[in-house]
């Protein structure tokens, strides 16, 4: 990015920075021998044009909303459009989760994000054994086509986008979205929203996996086809890295094993005879925010530009828009702890900076109380004002993509796409993503980063706030949100009325219809729409495609 | 020669949160203890199971998903049926403080909550495991 002789200049000053810096150290050493990233990775002191001498501006950034799409993914990003506000929300009931939907909207969030709880993400409903204890805990339960009339009752779906954290049953979920709307009078075409559909990353981190890795895949390819021919504004994925840094990677095993998933997915869709250009617009990714300001930035650049490489380079994508890594971002709900939970404010404002300065198309800000239970309405509001603070106070969305250009950013940037790269290369020598998470290799990596993450903060090389430094004796804090036991009960007593009014023959019918689908080639997802449309549940959808595709295994190591 | 500690770390219920259990699996084998992981989604009644199976010293639950004040009494329970009340019992995760004495009561010997480091867990179970 500079002319030679200039830098020939710069590095003989470097040099002599270096020397007296060094004969200064001596006498007043730094505060500590090494300075470490939240991922483990060393800082530099200071860093120059030196540092980034090799980075041409043209090919590695060049402008926003073009390739390589390191500085945003359009021209104008936030000062034509601010990020989405999107609250992931959902607990109990359909009726109580509709209702802080309403809330939400009439505060000023843009998306709805709809957390469904553990019993229906994993293909179950409300009066199964493993559901016990479950129903409503940390998501709204869903059992059929009713739960989701009433989750969704009085809030128009053409106006609305609608975010799904729903994974093994994501075809259920979205042919009873779709068939809401129709009640509704909102055509398939109008509806904009995106379903998670990431069941990789389910193996690997969060574990709401039902059916094995190849019938997985073919029901999220069978998504793909049938949403690019049918409901065409719909994200049909959400290639996710979050639960993958949760579960303790690196930033750099964030961006590396969630690309690495996302070539899966493209390599099994084109294996089905799908143009890559037809479904690829439609992927989009969920990233991680965390503590450290400048590697997440850098982070989020490195994410865009590699993406945008492996699109046009690997699978020869034509459309620039198959080429853009379009995000959701989180903000770090491990890094939130459980001693003074207020602290946790400040951290989530970190994050959500730097999440809008690494170019986020949508944001979900954790609340204060997370580290203890789900959050009140009181912290929510606190986690979207901040969301909002940053948007209209800070300043920061006034101009795009504003730290490009600093030299520690643009070499952290190319630093992070690096190890990245090296890990996608890595696994595609084990044979791709599938097979490096079903020999173990991608979640022993997560765990001994954990791990090393752990003993960090227990010898105090890693300073957490109100934990291992500047702690003080604390009351247990009050006025948790609780979720009442009676929610299972109440499940239970609906589906009995459900099966009771229904007709069963119809039922039947149209899930015998389904098992014969699954069984062949056919794109399942019609046949899904039209059990969900009769009210068949959405344990005996999943049941059925237990009894065809079977059931995953876990590989336990620790 | 003192046994070596046997300990079995579980997840009940559908709760895919496994990083803590791992991690604190982890520290436990290198503290020198003889450590077993259940895996997801198990039933208390899976886990007992394990229990005696594996004739462990303590069964260490992991839970992130709410669900703790119904699951975690079962094990307790079940345990007692099968005899085995001289295994100790502990649990860690998102538990509200305010549930503790609950699940106390119900015979959960200690709870560890977010922020409680690996050395004390490990200190605990060393001192509280019942001698065979």
């Amino acid at each position: 990015m500079f002319d030679r002789d200039k830098l020939d200049d710069i590095r003989k000053a470097a040099e002599l920075f270096e020397e007296s810096t060094q004969k200064s150290i001596r006498k007043r050493p730094e505060r500590k021998e090494n300075f470490m990233s939240a991922s483990g990775d060393e800082v530099g002191r200071v860093f120059s044009p030196v540092d980034v001498e090799d980075i041409d501006y043209m090919e590695e950034l060049n402008f926003p909303g073009q390739y390589p799409y390191t500085r945003g993914v359009q021209p104008t990003m936030y000062r034509g459009r601010l990020w989405t506000m999107r609250m992931y929300a959902g607990f109990a009931t359909a009726e109580a989760s509709n209702e802080r939907y309403k809330l939400l909207l009439a505060q000023g969030g843009s998306g709805l994000s709809v957390a469904f709880d553990l019993p229906t993400q994993i293909g179950y409903d409300s009066d199964h054994s493993l559901a016990e204890g479950e129903v409503g805990k940390v998501g709204v339960a869903i059992d059929s086509l009713k739960d989701m009339e009433i989750l969704f009752g009085g809030i128009p779906l053409d106006k609305v986008s609608t975010s799904m954290t729903i994974n093994a049953p994501a075809a259920v979920l979205l042919a009873m979205y779709i068939a809401v709307a129709e009640k509704q009078g909102v055509s398939m075409e109008k509806l904009r929203g995106t379903i998670q559909n990431d069941i990789l990353k389910e193996y690997i981190a969060r574990g709401t996996y039902i059916f094995p890795t190849e019938p997985s895949m073919r029901l999220i390819t069978n998504i793909f086809e049938y949403c690019s021919e049918n409901v065409p504004q719909w994200n049909t994925i959400s290639i996710s890295g979050y639960h993958i840094r949760e579960a303790g990677s690196t930033a750099a095993q964030e961006v590396g094993f969630t690309l690495a998933d996302g070539i899966a997915y493209v390599e099994a869709a084109i294996a089905t005879g799908l143009d890559v250009d037809s479904f690829a617009p439609r992927l989009s990714f969920f990233f991680n925010s965390h503590n450290d300001l400048l590697e997440e930035i850098s982070k989020f650049r490195a994410a865009r530009r590699l993406w945008a490489k492996i699109m046009k380079e690997r699978f020869n994508a034509k459309n620039p828009k198959s080429m853009m890594l379009k995000f959701h971002t989180q903000t770090g709900g491990s890094t939130l702890t459980a001693q003074q939970p207020d602290n946790n404010i400040v951290r989530v404002a970190i994050q959500t900076l730097a999440a809008v300065l690494g170019g986020t198309q949508s944001l979900h800000t954790n609340s204060r109380d997370e580290a203890l239970a789900l959050p009140t309405e009181d912290s929510v509001r606190i986690a979207l004002r901040t969301q909002q603070i940053v948007a209209h106070e800070s300043g920061v969305t006034n101009t795009v993509d504003p730290l490009a250009g600093s030299y520690f950013i643009e070499s952290k940037t190319k630093d992070i796409e690096e190890q990245a790269y090296a890990y996608i290369k890595k696994i595609d020598e084990l044979g791709g993503a599938p097979k490096a998470i079903d020999n173990g290799y991608i979640q022993q990596e997560i765990m001994d980063a954990a791990y090393r993450c752990q003993k960090d903060i227990e010898t105090e090389r890693a300073v957490v706030v109100g934990v291992n430094k500047f702690t003080v004796e604390e009351e247990p804090p009050k006025d948790l949100l609780r979720v009442d036991m009676s929610v299972g009960e109440g499940q239970k007593k609906k589906l009995q009325e459900l099966k009771a009014e229904r007709d069963s023959q119809a039922v039947e019918a149209n899930l015998k219809a389904l098992k014969k689908a699954c069984e062949g080639d056919d794109n399942v997802m019609p046949f899904i729409l039209e059990a969900v449309k009769s009210y068949a549940t959405l344990g005996e959808i999943c049941g059925v495609m237990r009894e065809v595709f079977g059931e995953y295994q876990q590989s336990v190591r620790i | 020669m003192e046994r070596t500690i046997r300990v079995l770390v579980a997840k009940p219920g559908l709760d895919g949160h496994d990083r803590g259990a791992k991690v604190i699996a982890r520290a436990l084998r290198d503290a020198g203890m003889e450590v077993i992981y259940t895996g997801l989604r198990q039933t208390p009644q899976q886990i007992v199971n394990a229990a005696i199976q594996e004739d462990v010293d303590c069964v260490a639950i992991s839970i992130l998903s709410g669900a703790h004040n119904t699951l975690l009494p079962k094990v307790v329970d079940l345990l007692r049926d099968e005899d085995a009340s001289d295994i100790l019992v502990v649990g860690g995760g998102v538990i509200p403080g305010e549930d503790i004495p609950f699940l106390k009561e119900k015979g959960i010997s200690e709870v560890f909550t977010p922020g409680t480091t690996t050395d004390t867990t490990i200190e605990y179970i060393r001192n509280n495991v019942k001698r065979k």
